[in-house]
């Protein structure tokens, strides 16, 4: 039984998933952003299995590149806020924060 | 045979930590196997020949976002309290956050097995992408390209001005 390229969309619709439950269910912020980067990194792995079963175009990587880098900008970002918020309420449970400005 | 079970390992790497990262009550425990998750999907990138987004992959996500993750939860979690424990979530939420990610999990894998897929597997023999993705980034890519740095900037830019202690 060889790897195909059902086996790479399987796998990343899990990590799909599994993201999707975390985001759901955590009430740290920084466990939600964790959430969000295992969905992109399922987003990802569908972009390159795409491109390699596609005869390795590399529009595919190129796209990839792109999420890999935006996602190390929404990081930056979100943390930013995340302290912002830490520094205004002493946690970040996020089921308690309900007001944009203090 | 040696792909399939460097496949399998990866795979069962990936899934596993990403397991505990969803799961796990321990914020270190889940930053911790993020990065086993991260070094799992570069091993599935270099299955699918594409290196030089494995090695991306491992100095952006787990040289910077991991190390911006750890910086996170350092700075924002009481050390002396038990406040390093993410809050306890209702049993109710838990059970409909389950059922809506198995959906979602169950309709993409029924999707998968039953669409017919466009696949045409080139066994032709390809030494490294990076030429090919440095020559396309400078040609077809390069207004995405230019703009992704300028959303950099402005990223930075941002991110100093948001986080400044006033």
């Amino acid at each position: 039984m060889g790897i195909g390229l059902s086996h790479y969309i399987i796998l990343s619709a899990i990590l799909f998933g599994l993201g999707i439950f975390a985001i759901i269910t955590r009430k740290n912020a920084i466990l939600v952003l964790m959430g969000v980067e295992l969905v992109l990194n399922s987003a990802n792995i569908n972009f390159i299995a795409f491109s390699k079963f596609n005869s390795l175009k590399i529009d595919g990587h190129i796209a990839a590149i792109f999420v890999i880098m935006l996602a190390a900008i929404e990081v930056a970002v979100a943390l930013a806020i995340v302290l912002n918020i830490y520094q205004n309420y002493k946690h970040i449970n996020l089921d308690e924060i309900d007001n944009l400005k203090d | 045979m040696i792909t399939e079970i460097v496949f399998w390992f990866f795979a069962i790497l990936t899934i596993g930590s990403a397991c505990i990262v969803a799961f796990s009550r321990n914020m270190i425990y889940a930053v911790f196997s993020l990065l086993f998750t991260f070094f799992g999907v570069a091993g599935i990138y270099v299955l699918l020949n594409a290196d030089f987004l494995a090695v991306t992959q491992i100095m952006i996500y787990i040289g910077g976002i991991l190390v911006l993750l750890i910086f996170g939860i350092m700075l924002t979690s009481n050390i002396t309290g038990v406040d390093i424990k993410s809050g306890q979530t209702g049993k109710f939420q838990v059970f409909f956050a389950g059922l809506i990610s198995l959906i979602i999990i169950i309709g993409l894998i029924f999707i998968a097995l039953t669409t017919k897929w466009y696949s045409s597997v080139s066994p032709s023999e390809i030494n490294s992408t990076i030429d090919v993705i440095g020559k396309s980034l400078l040609t077809n890519y390069l207004l995405a390209f230019e703009s992704a740095s300028v959303l950099l900037l402005i990223a930075i830019i941002g991110a100093a001005l948001i986080a400044r202690r006033k």
